[in-house]
């Protein structure tokens, strides 16, 4: 696909937003949760348009999920809004219960994903939420890369039916898929073609796997970028696709390495194609306050890190 | 509105049934060793005037989203047996299904859920605490779709530890969810022990009325008594309050040596029990046939 960057950007919680209030006139059935996050959630324009369809639960985050589900029960089609720390960890017994495997449709909306919230540290970085939410049964998981394609995700999630957790940030990032085209829940998504090798990203990092790629370029290698926004169900078939072709693989993800974007695509080679990997993501520590930026470099999950696991894995190729 | 299928006034009449749903759920836990008589057996009465008389409901077409019909919620899903035969005896389902409780491939899980599609249950229990919750969203879809039926929730005593409890009861009184009937089982005992003395409730009652409730008490052993409370429960709505119903029952009523006891909470009778249960429990509706060997 040809990439065009857009000279603004945009957090990807204000797609998330943006999408949130267009449901709300396309989808009569579209109700909005939120634990005293509104502001945070980009959830206020909903809100302020649709008041009798929007529910505030004050901070009680585990009664928050199971007023959605008996929201869901009823035939709505609710979406719960906090950060991702007390969107999966605080309450999964009552996502599990409740909502997984009681296949509600509620989609569980996730902000302030990652290392990238920034200075409020390790409290609130969570970094472990892909792997719990992908182990649930019926849970489909989804993590958009920018502000287009949060919009997109949370208008496709309203056709979705079940469980569903959608992942997004804080941070101001790039725009640079198609505002209105490219997103199919479950298919993957191709960011650039090359030969040489794979990258499989998800979230902010496909931006950072896409700058890696430019500078692999520079440097004679030829790298396919694939963008992973549904991690599950996972698009296995082009994960196996690209595989084929450049024979070796780099991931890429805001994330713990354990339970990971990494996890997933390490398991289909192995049951698939093993071929040579490397992972790029945050390993098994906690994060802490500084900046966004800061904290990519500190734990090695910023473009520097792209390019250099993808030149180790070239050594490794066959 | 939708029509119960039937609606029963006798009280009499809703005596005999109750005593089929006991035997009932002595029999499905000895079936398997295992399970929860007691507080099945404390809340049979009230399921079964609950089911047979107050509640508009349609059981030959169950609804999942409970549009135009009064909806409950099982929050203490381990007292599945009494729940299931009630739900068979209504109509739900064959009651010769009973006979597949807690066995693979059923749909009578050990705790209820909705993944079998067993029709009658909106979402699965087991895991304490969650029930108020789910029931509050049911009563906000109803508000919001001028749905002038109610949503009944039972919760145990002991399940009142839980956190989450208090949360959704915060939730309803603000939102003024005066469509929420809740029930709680007070037979005062729990798995360890009696309440009082693994985690006292305290006042109770004043608990529920300091977060914004009506609050009723009654005698879950005397039928006439729950629907006169419960008609005066639902009386309560316009009042911008939800109800709450403190329902003293015994567990294991109805079986002498497992009565106020809470070591039958989750024990099932041996052979020789279940006869000696079975002796006191009479059989009016015809039990339902063992599963053919």
């Amino acid at each position: 696909m040809e990439i065009t960057v857009s000279p603004e950007k945009k957090d990807t919680r204000s797609g998330f937003g943006q999408g949130l209030l267009e449901l709300g006139a396309s989808h009569p059935d579209v109700v909005a949760l939120c634990a005293d996050l509104t502001g945070s959630l980009k959830m206020n324009a909903f809100e302020k348009a649709y008041p009798e369809r929007f529910f505030q639960v004050g901070i009680a985050e585990a009664n928050m999920m199971g007023v959605a589900a008996g929201l869901a029960t009823a035939g709505k089609i609710p979406f719960t809004g906090t950060f991702a720390n007390f969107s999966t960890g605080r309450v999964y017994d009552q996502i599990r219960q409740s909502i997984a495997y009681s296949e509600k449709n509620v989609k569980i909306c996730a902000s302030h994903a990652g290392l990238t919230l920034g200075e409020d540290g390790a409290t609130h970085q969570i970094l472990e939420d892909i792997g719990m939410m992908k182990m649930l049964p019926n849970m489909t998981v989804v993590v958009p890369c920018d502000y287009n394609q949060t919009r997109l995700a949370t208008l496709a999630l309203a056709e979705h039916h079940g469980p569903a957790y959608l992942r997004f940030g804080r941070p101001s990032w790039p725009i640079f898929t198609p505002a209105e085209s490219g997103f199919q829940i479950g298919k993957a998504q191709l960011i650039k073609s090359g030969k040489d090798v794979t990258i499989f990203a998800t979230g902010h990092l496909v931006w950072k796997s896409y700058e890696a790629a430019k500078e692999l370029a520079a440097q004679g290698i030829d790298a396919e970028v694939i963008n992973i926004h549904t991690i599950k169900p996972l698009d296995i078939e082009a994960v196996l696709d690209s595989v084929s072709k450049t024979r070796c693989v780099v991931t890429a993800e805001e994330h713990q390495r354990n339970g990971g974007l990494g996890d997933s695509i390490a398991q289909v080679l192995a049951l698939n194609s093993p071929l040579p990997m490397q992972m790029v993501a945050v390993n098994d520590s906690f994060g802490e306050s500084g900046t966004p930026a800061q904290l990519m470099t500190k734990y090695g999950i910023d473009t520097a890190d792209v390019v250099a696991a993808v030149v180790r894995v070239l050594k490794r190729k066959k | 509105m939708t029509s119960p299928m039937t609606t029963i006034t006798d009280v009499n009449e809703l005596k005999r049934i109750a005593s089929q749903v006991r035997r009932d759920i002595v029999r499905m836990v000895h079936a398997v060793n295992s399970g929860h008589p007691g507080a099945s057996l404390g809340c049979t009465d009230f399921f079964v005037t609950l089911y047979f008389n107050i509640m508009m409901h349609d059981a030959k077409h169950f609804k999942m989203d409970a549009k135009g019909e009064d909806a409950f919620f099982l929050s203490n899903g381990h007292i599945s047996p009494v729940w299931y035969s009630t739900l068979a005896h209504s109509g739900y389902f064959p009651v010769a299904e009973l006979n597949t409780f807690r066995k693979l491939n059923s749909r009578l899980q050990g705790h209820p859920a909705t993944e079998e599609g067993l029709p009658g249950i909106r979402i699965a229990s087991g895991s304490l605490g969650q029930g108020l919750s789910a029931a509050c969203g049911m009563a906000e879809a109803k508000r919001l779709d001028k749905d002038e039926s109610t949503v009944f929730v039972l919760h145990g005593d002991g399940e009142l530890q839980e956190g989450q409890i208090w949360e959704a009861a915060m939730y309803a009184a603000h939102r003024k969810l005066d469509n929420i009937i809740a029930t709680v089982d007070y037979n005062g005992r729990q798995i360890d022990g009696d309440v009082n003395d693994v985690m006292g409730l305290g006042d109770l009652k004043g608990k529920w009325a300091a977060f914004g409730w009506n609050v009723l008490e009654m005698d879950g052993h005397d039928i006439d008594a729950i629907i006169k409370t419960i008609e005066k429960a639902k009386a309560m709505r316009g009042s911008g309050k939800p109800t709450v119903i403190l329902m003293r029952t015994e567990m294991g009523q109805g079986v002498d040596f497992m009565v106020g006891s809470h070591k039958w909470h989750g024990v099932a009778p041996n052979d020789e029990q279940l006869k000696t249960a079975l002796l006191q429990l009479e059989e009016t509706l015809g039990d339902y046939p063992e599963p053919k060997k």
